[in-house]
């Protein structure tokens, strides 16, 4: 995968205000080209508020906004012409049907109406661009709306809750096409609640609340970052011998849970741990590393923070 | 500006009222009544020889006399019933010209702005290349075209029945007078344009479509009063007073219309509360 050290999108200490509500409040955001950044946080984190000010379709009540080395107040057209935008509605004409919003799509851009069919075909709606749009399910929505924001080949792809009310495999199909554009060198913003869904396709990952970055980085080193106590999951065929573990070096805590999830200071005390409880004849049937998730990573984000604060 | 990018969004918006028959059937039946049905019955009642029809052509008859002499001297025609046709096809109904394409337009432009919010399809022009003045000037023909698409059909069937009706009294087709081509090409277009730049702006503003019409409304009602005046006036004396009244009055649209693209804003589009 290409990676580009140059910045795709940068915003330092942006604000906007929708009257006394501050949507984004002194945010920070690299994105360099060619990466993947998920913006993980709740309702009103201002995530969505954020895409717009990437596209210059809101103005910032201060701080910089610079996207591809341009500004988007003074070359938003520019801008927009190089970045695609799934919103959170897919926003289509419904009166028209998929062939029309396509080809006025295409119109705008500037694009062949060759590149059609090809875009429909990539996201499995070209049977249906006969239909209406207003009778797509959610689903057939999505995939317009994709198939959309790709025809001109943005540099930049923005999706805003993309997989919002889509079935298992058309939130697939969304997921798998991140990965695919990213696999070309495409530089894609995501915005999401969903914790599942950025794993395995974030570069970065930043949670956002009340319009502020809590935490933003990559999900490995947010990982070593905030979640410094490994857990472990122990079984045994007597699980009488498991119940000294606490007693023993390394460990921090232990709960049962269905097997004992055990805190470590650190994983590299495991191997002299299993080998101690083998030792005193302990038969382990099970002893499995917790692999730090996105949803652990989050959590413990907001924790930390409701801690230091 | 580009051009093609203009048309474009003219045609998604005249693409969607064609596919919306909540919109051109009810537009449709009004320029119908108002260029075909009534001019019918009016023009058939009062070229009959009924006992109304002598009643209508007599009150007609004592307004054309109460007309100052020079303006009698345009009303053509040898008989009271002739110069009672005359003056109904040519003058009594030169409002409709107006009323019909202001009505049907200003109806697609009170909704044009605020109808992309309220559908959240404003987010697609919104992240689009479109500059606001594309946008803008897009929604405009959008707004025009069906109004004097409708206006240019009904004004053909509104000629050909006066013709039909009332030409054989003066040896043949004499409509449109040298006043109607002054009035539709010169005069009309640009209180539709006043008109629709106001209301174009009221749709950029507002936070509804309801609230737009009823913006609208207000706004359409002083001009067709306005237009109705000057239009009414100028068939009497279709000469340079038409051209003095149809410069000022493009050059207050262009100014309204320059003024409302300027004062679009991309952010307006987006279905969020800007305050």
């Amino acid at each position: 995968m290409e990676r580009m050290s140059e910045l795709a999108i940068s915003l330092a200490s942006v604000e906007r205000r929708f009257g006394s509500v501050r949507a984004v409040d002194g945010l920070d955001l690299e994105v360099p080209a060619g990466s993947v950044a998920v913006l993980l946080g709740p309702n009103g984190a201002g995530k969505t508020t954020t895409v717009r000010l990437i596209t210059g379709a809101l103005r910032a009540h201060a701080g910089t906004v610079r996207v591809l080395g341009l500004d988007p107040q003074t070359d938003g057209d520019t801008i927009r012409q190089r970045t695609g935008v799934v919103p959170p509605k897919p926003a289509l004409f419904d009166q028209l049907d998929g062939w029309d919003n396509l080809r006025f799509t295409a119109d705008i851009w500037g694009v062949s109406h060759d590149s059609v069919l090809p875009a429909a075909e990539r996201f499995g709606i070209d049977h249906a661009l006969d239909q209406a749009v207003g009778g797509y399910s959610t689903g057939m929505r999505t995939r317009l709306a994709l198939a959309r924001a790709v025809l001109h080949d943005p540099d930049i792809l923005l999706l805003d809750e993309p997989t919002a009310g889509l079935d298992p495999e058309s939130s697939r199909a969304v997921l798998d096409l991140i990965r695919e554009l990213a696999g070309r060198g495409r530089t894609i913003v995501m915005c999401t609640h969903l914790l599942h869904e950025a794993e395995g396709i974030a570069d970065q990952v930043v949670m956002m609340g009340a319009g502020k970055s809590q935490a933003a980085g990559p999900p490995t080193r947010l990982a070593a970052e905030f979640l410094r106590e490994p857990t472990v999951v122990f079984d045994a065929e007597d699980r009488t011998g498991l119940d000294a573990i606490t007693e023993r070096p390394g460990v921090i805590s232990a709960t049962w849970n269905g097997a004992l999830h055990v805190k470590l200071e650190d994983l590299d005390s495991l191997p002299d741990l299993v080998a101690a409880m083998v030792g005193d004849g302990v038969r382990l049937t099970r002893v499995e590393p917790q692999l730090p998730t996105l949803e652990h990573l989050y959590f413990e984000v907001q924790r930390t923070l409701r801690s230091q604060s | 500006m580009r051009l093609d990018r203009v048309l474009t969004v003219a045609r998604i918006d005249l693409r969607r009222l064609l596919k919306s028959r909540d919109y051109w059937i009810p537009m449709s039946l009004l320029a119908g009544l108002f260029f075909v049905v009534v001019p019918f019955v009016m023009l058939s009642v009062v070229t009959s020889a009924s006992g109304t029809a002598n009643e209508l052509v007599g009150q007609i008859g004592g307004v054309l006399d109460a007309l100052p002499g020079p303006v009698q001297e345009n009303i053509q025609g040898a008989t009271p019933q002739a110069r009672a046709a005359y003056a109904f096809a040519v003058y009594l109904l030169a409002p409709v010209a107006i009323i019909v394409p202001l009505t049907i337009s200003s109806a697609v432009a009170a909704q044009t702005l605020v109808g992309e919010r309220e559908r959240g399809t404003g987010e697609f022009f919104a992240h689009s290349p479109l500059t606001e003045r594309e946008m803008y000037l897009g929604k405009l023909i959008s707004s025009l075209v069906p109004g004097f698409f409708a206006t240019a059909i009904g004004f053909g069937a509104y000629s050909l029945i006066v013709n039909l009706r009332v030409g054989p009294e003066f040896g043949g087709w004499f409509f449109p007078t040298a006043g109607w081509w002054l009035l539709i090409v010169w005069v009309v277009p640009p209180f539709i344009a006043i008109a629709l730049s106001v209301i174009l702006w009221v749709s950029s503003r507002v936070t509804s479509t309801a609230a737009a019409q009823q913006a609208a409304s207000l706004v359409s009602l002083p001009v067709i009063v306005a237009s109705y005046a000057v239009s009414s006036g100028l068939l009497f004396d279709p000469t340079l007073a038409a051209l003095l009244i149809g410069s000022v009055a493009w050059i207050i649209a262009v100014i309204g219309l320059i003024s409302g693209s300027n004062a679009l804003q991309r952010e307006r589009l987006l279905s969020v509360g800007i305050d």
